[in-house]
């Protein structure tokens, strides 16, 4: 079961911050996050990374989605 | 599309190409450790306007004016231009304004405070170990739940707003008409009359507004980001912006080592500590540096809009009232407002926090 984030609308940092709490409180699984800015996409991929999930970007209208995973 | 500008690399080359485009810039006419300042420069353009009458800072700064359609022309070509707005704008604006007392109780922005430092002024490290505190000061906040809230998506022309502004700046610029009141008003002497040639002046902003847009670089986010997520991404941009302007400054003969008569600066230390703070506090509840909030309004941002229109207000306020330093040291009213302005921004840290 995956978990969901809405990061859209949030300026830096919340939607690093959210992406990296739910990271933290998971520990491993899949984390759906939807952010609509490139720089919230950019910061969260580099935090995913960093901290050993994989990350995989789908663009779909101006809007992205980001599946982090671990498992 | 991967932004092939988002790697620690990418954002250091462009802090060096910031950095010592600045300190040339210095040659070419800017002011000394002034090569680019977003807190002076938007200060001369509210006195070009008429906002004050400190005669020796009025002039409409063209690499302001780049820096807004840099960042506007790279977020169009990469489809990033975002037209959003409606994330408290009257608090951003508070906060653009005492964003801008407490840079000109210090006298300068992030980006001088690191120009600074490069062409040897002592006084700098005092001012970015208090804009350091003040950030520190903001994460706090940020991790106990402060937050402006969404914004919305809105109209494109909403987010053109700010851009058309400064073409219209740019109009201004080029025709210089002459106004019953005297305006525009150009400084004769002083700071606000030292400047690079207006086309050289304008391309360099418009290329740091491109490359500063792609990267996205941000001086208080390289601190926060260290302190907050151990992230040195944007510590690499700014690390390269004090290197290139070190380097630059050094070969062409710019670095002045000391604390005693650097220019445009004060000694008083505690003003330069206590200023920078409040400035810190300021961004960092605002999320952005000042040039980072003009890249954001290029990129369709209104909520950053009006953090720029408040510290261009604030500019006209500061030097009306006495609140601006100057290298005779702070103005009558500095420390008066920087108390205030540290007390607006704690109670808007303690008072706008969502429970988890």
């Amino acid at each position: 079961m995956a978990e969901h984030i809405d990061a859209r609308g949030l300026s830096c940092p919340q939607p690093v911050l959210l992406a990296r709490n739910k990271m933290n409180e998971a520990g491993s699984g899949t984390i759906e996050v939807l952010a609509d800015s490139a720089a919230a996409r950019d910061n969260i991929s580099r935090l995913a990374v960093q901290q050993g999930w994989g990350v995989n970007v789908e663009e779909r209208e101006n809007e992205f989605l980001l599946t982090l995973t671990r498992p | 599309m991967k932004n092939i500008f988002a790697s620690r690399g990418a954002i250091a080359v462009a802090g060096l190409i910031i950095g010592s485009g600045a300190a040339l810039m210095q040659k070419l006419g800017n002011p000394p450790n002034m090569g680019i300042c977003v807190a002076c420069f938007e200060r001369d353009i509210s006195g070009a306007l008429g906002l004050h009458r400190a005669a020796v800072v009025q002039y409409l700064r063209p690499e302001i004016i780049g820096l807004v359609l840099g960042a506007l022309l790279a977020a169009l070509v990469f489809r990033e231009f975002k037209p959003r707005a409606g994330s408290a704008p009257i608090v951003r604006f508070i906060l653009g304004f005492f964003a801008m007392v407490g840079a000109l109780v210090f006298l300068g922005c992030p980006w001088r405070a690191m120009l600074r430092l490069a062409g040897g002024d002592g006084n700098a490290i005092v001012g970015i170990a208090g804009l350091a505190a003040g950030i520190w000061t903001g994460i706090l906040f940020i991790k106990s739940g402060y937050n402006l809230g969404r914004n919305q998506k809105t109209y494109a022309s909403a987010g053109l707003i700010l851009p058309v502004i400064m073409v219209g700046l740019l109009i201004l610029l080029i025709l210089q008409p002459k106004f019953e009141s005297g305006a525009l008003f150009f400084s004769e002497k002083g700071p606000g009359s030292m400047h690079a040639p207006l086309v050289i002046s304008l391309f360099f902003g418009f290329m740091v507004g491109i490359i500063a847009q792609r990267t996205r670089f941000c001086t208080m986010g390289a601190i926060r980001d260290i302190i907050l997520v151990r992230d040195y991404y944007l510590a690499c941009g700014v690390a390269g912006l004090l290197l290139g302007a070190c380097i630059t400054n050094v070969l062409l003969g710019q670095f002045n080592p000391g604390f005693i008569g650097q220019p445009i600066a004060h000694t008083n230390q505690p003003w330069n500590f206590l200023g920078m703070a409040l400035a810190g506090l300021a961004y960092a509840l605002a999320g952005g540096c000042p040039g980072r909030q003009l890249f954001l309004s290029g990129e369709g941002d209104g909520d950053a809009a009006v953090f720029v229109l408040g510290m261009i207000v604030s500019a006209g306020f500061a030097h009306n009232f006495g609140v601006a330093s100057s290298p005779q040291g702070v103005g009558p009213w500095g420390p008066l407002f920087v108390v205030i302005g540290l007390v607006a921004c704690l109670m808007i840290g303690f008072t706008m926090r969502q429970k988890p």
